[in-house]
């Protein structure tokens, strides 16, 4: 490639980094834009893990049972108007297979006075049907009797496929619901005296399902068919039925509430470090290795950016660990520029041209740089497994970070310094210190 | 050639420090954090007055909480370490920790069940194990071509076997994180600093960070010694090594710097909640590129001399 290549690429990299830059300040600026997420520890708010007791289910189950559990949780969680809840499942326990528990983790941005949250949250789901009646007065809404049947009388509920022989279409799924004795009875004497009447079931309030009763059904198995647009709407059914017939009670195991002041300060502190901290080791480049200093700095500015665009976009929640993380990042990120300028000053004292020396000094600096930041992401890799979310945060911006700072430091700075030729030769004051030993 | 000439002197002062660290930690231990031992944190700040201590104090002591501790944080503030407590006992204590006259406002608070705090100690030390020993393997496997390749492989060879240079780069990863950990030993019997996941997380990221270091010293003693085998030139070891420290010092204190400067503003500007974890890596950084240099590089350089020492009889 030759020159004018290069300097047409340093050109349209710098305008990218400075399009990007422009892309992210102008989306913070704008209250519709994307904005950057934040972690609870950044914007205050409470962090609540649950372990489930899943001991009377079958191990086979207990994955269907616990996305249930997180779709009851999650409704409830909603009933609070928090903006952006986290409700999700969690495995834990890393050793053996019988350790394994259950977690769901609850996130509530915002919320700081958990009395409330806490007693909505843990409550056992309840499952209840009741008969659907014509709405009262003027109301267009129908009001509901209770049946006395509930989840507790409920022994299981399954998918199944209809065949040829049972009429209709084949294939179709329909949901099979299993009432023990108790329930049995009750479920011949609501489905006899009812017939034709819809029995709507309810989770937790909300109605999940409203079959129409056909017959009187004695054998204390139920089936609800037809109505179903996919076989993944008949499953949530099936889930959502089996959470009620057998709850898994969870139990709060950990709690963790930032007050929204302490969180903002923290942000507004870790800006700050990382400004002063960015800005110095600029000025220690710019100082210390003159010109190509100057290509790093920009390349520099151009990973940043970068980073801000890939958290931006991705989205990552920045946490204050990740703040972190991106910090020592950025020191790290210089660690390759140092490397090939230093060897860039050892080619230049073979008295080689300037462009031939900056083309050997890549070549000669790329293997320590390889190994160097292949440790790194090493340790980052085995962070990201100890995960608990803090630590999967830090994590997930050093890896980026190592992968994104060996891209600008190599291509940018290569590119920045190649274009450079010309502009410089290598008895240039320009590259007087750092860089050329006089 | 300055730390390969004066390794006596260098291990002897290394040595001294290696010593007074365990020792520091075997006579204070480490303060866990309550993610590692399960348990409640409460930070507190109050506007208005600052209640005194004991006045809290005694009002905690009215609620059977077992034992727990009380500092002062900041000009306003406390923090409350207890016991795992239940959400129910939580409004007792904060009625204990309100006065009148002063504001109480919640800014901070953590409970943690004792299985989870249990679990995440368990994971911290396997991670931490995993780390050093893919770090050894990385090592070894990076330097595996370290002799040459035409050599016959039944025939003892006069160099250091790769093993070794990933044997050392692990002491020296231990010297790294080890120095840190006696910092909070220290830390944590004058001020009750604890260790908790951010400092887990700081020493992980020493041990990817400081291995690079090591790692470039043995990248430019690989080179040199291929070249020199090349060249057909005859050099002692002992002066491969110290050049290849020359040419490569520069690189490893530019480096650090500009690491140390962002962890220092870090540990300056950035508050008290990444303080302890700005430091330890501060001190990790400054410990990864001294052992590097003076400790790693020297010792391959006794390695080497017990190797020939042992085919010489």
């Amino acid at each position: 490639m030759n020159l004018t290549v290069f300097r047409s690429w340093s050109v349209i990299l710098l305008l990218v980094g400075v399009f990007l830059g422009y892309s992210l300040y102008s989306a913070e600026k704008h209250t519709d834009g994307r904005h950057f997420k934040f972690g609870l520890d950044l914007i205050g708010g409470s962090h609540l893990v649950y372990e489930a007791d899943t001991d009377k289910l079958d191990p086979t189950e207990v994955t269907e049972a616990m996305v249930a559990l997180r779709d009851v949780i999650e409704n409830r969680v909603n009933i609070f108007g928090v903006s952006e809840p986290l409700v999700q499942v969690e495995k834990a326990g890393m050793f053996s297979e019988s350790e394994r528990t259950e977690r769901l983790i609850v996130e509530l941005p915002g919320v700081t006075d958990l009395d409330e949250a806490i007693a909505l949250i843990g409550a056992t789901p309840s499952l209840e049907f009741k008969l659907e009646r014509p709405p009262l007065g003027t109301s267009t809404d129908p009001t509901y009797l209770d049946t006395g049947l509930t989840g507790a009388l409920l022994k299981r509920a399954r998918l199944e496929f209809s065949t040829q022989q049972q009429g209709g279409f084949s294939n179709e799924p329909m949901v099979m619901v299993d009432f023990n004795n108790e329930g049995k009875d009750l479920f011949a004497e609501i489905t006899g005296n009812n017939v034709g009447e819809n029995l709507a079931i309810f989770l937790d309030g909300e109605l999940i399902s409203n079959p129409v009763i056909r017959d009187k059904i004695f054998g204390g198995t139920a089936v609800i068919s037809g109505g179903f647009q996919t076989a993944e709407e008949a499953k949530e059914l099936v889930r959502n039925l089996n959470i009620g017939a057998l709850p898994v009670p969870i139990e709060l195991v950990s709690t963790q509430t930032v007050g929204a002041t302490l969180g903002t300060e923290i942000l507004e502190k870790g800006i700050k470090a990382g400004i002063v901290g960015f800005s110095l080791v600029l000025l220690f480049m710019l100082f210390w290795y003159r010109l190509p200093g100057l290509a790093a700095g920009l390349a520099l500015v151009i990973y940043l950016v970068f980073m801000l665009a890939i958290f931006k976009y991705v989205p990552v929640t920045i946490t204050a660990a990740g703040i972190a993380g991106f910090l020592l990042s950025v020191g790290m990120a210089v660690d390759a520029n140092v490397l090939i300028f230093e060897r860039l000053k050892e080619e230049l004292k073979k008295d080689k041209e300037y462009a031939d020396a900056v083309v050997d000094g890549f070549k000669r600096a790329w293997p320590p740089i390889r190994d160097g930041n292949l440790t790194s992401l090493i340790s980052a890799t085995i962070l990201f497994w100890f995960g608990t979310s803090i630590v999967k945060g830090f994590a997930l911006v050093f890896g980026l970070g190592i992968l994104t700072s060996m891209f600008t430091a190599i291509v940018i700075t290569r590119t920045f310094l190649v274009s450079l030729s010309g502009v410089t030769d290598k008895d240039s004051p320009l590259l007087k210190s750092g860089i050329r030993n006089k | 050639m300055f730390f390969v000439v004066n390794r006596k002197i260098i291990f002897s002062i290394i040595g001294t420090l290696v010593v007074l660290s365990i020792g520091a930690l075997f006579s204070w231990g480490l303060v866990f954090g309550i993610d590692f031992t399960g348990g409640t944190f409460i930070e507190v700040a109050y506007t208005g007055e600052l209640p005194q201590k004991e006045v809290l104090e005694e009002q905690l002591d009215t609620k059977e909480l077992g034992a727990y501790s009380l500092r002062q944080t900041g000009e306003d503030g406390y923090i409350l370490r207890l016991r795992d407590i239940a959400e129910e006992e939580y409004n007792g204590v904060r009625e204990a920790l309100s006065v009148e006259g002063s504001e109480l406002t919640e800014k901070r608070r953590a409970t943690v069940g004792p299985v989870i705090g249990e679990e995440l100690k368990n994971k911290a030390f396997v991670a931490i194990a995993t780390v050093v020993v893919l770090i050894v393997m990385f090592v070894a496997f990076a330097f595996r071509n370290i002799r040459d390749e035409d050599e016959n492989e039944e025939e003892e060879t006069r160099e250091v076997s790769s093993w070794m240079y990933g044997f050392i780069a692990i002491f020296v990863l231990l010297h790294d994180i080890l120095i840190p950990l006696a910092m909070f030993s220290v830390l944590g019997f004058l001020f009750g600093a604890e260790v908790d996941v951010l400092i887990v997380m700081a020493l992980l990221t020493i041990l990817g960070y400081s291995v690079n270091d090591t790692i470039v010293i043995f990248d430019r003693i690989r080179e040199n010694l291929r070249r020199n085998k090349e060249e057909r030139e005859e050099e002692e070891f002992e002066s491969v090594v110290g050049r290849s420290l020359s040419q490569t010092y520069a690189r490893s204190i530019n480096t650090s710097l500009t690491t140390l400067i962002v962890v220092t503003s870090l540990l300056i500007f950035g508050g008290p909640t990444t303080m302890y974890f700005a430091l330890t890596l501060t001190v990790g950084v400054f410990a990864g590129t001294y052992s590097s240099l003076a400790l790693a590089a020297p010792l391959l350089v006794v390695a080497q001399h017990r190797k020939d020492r042992k085919l010489g009889e």
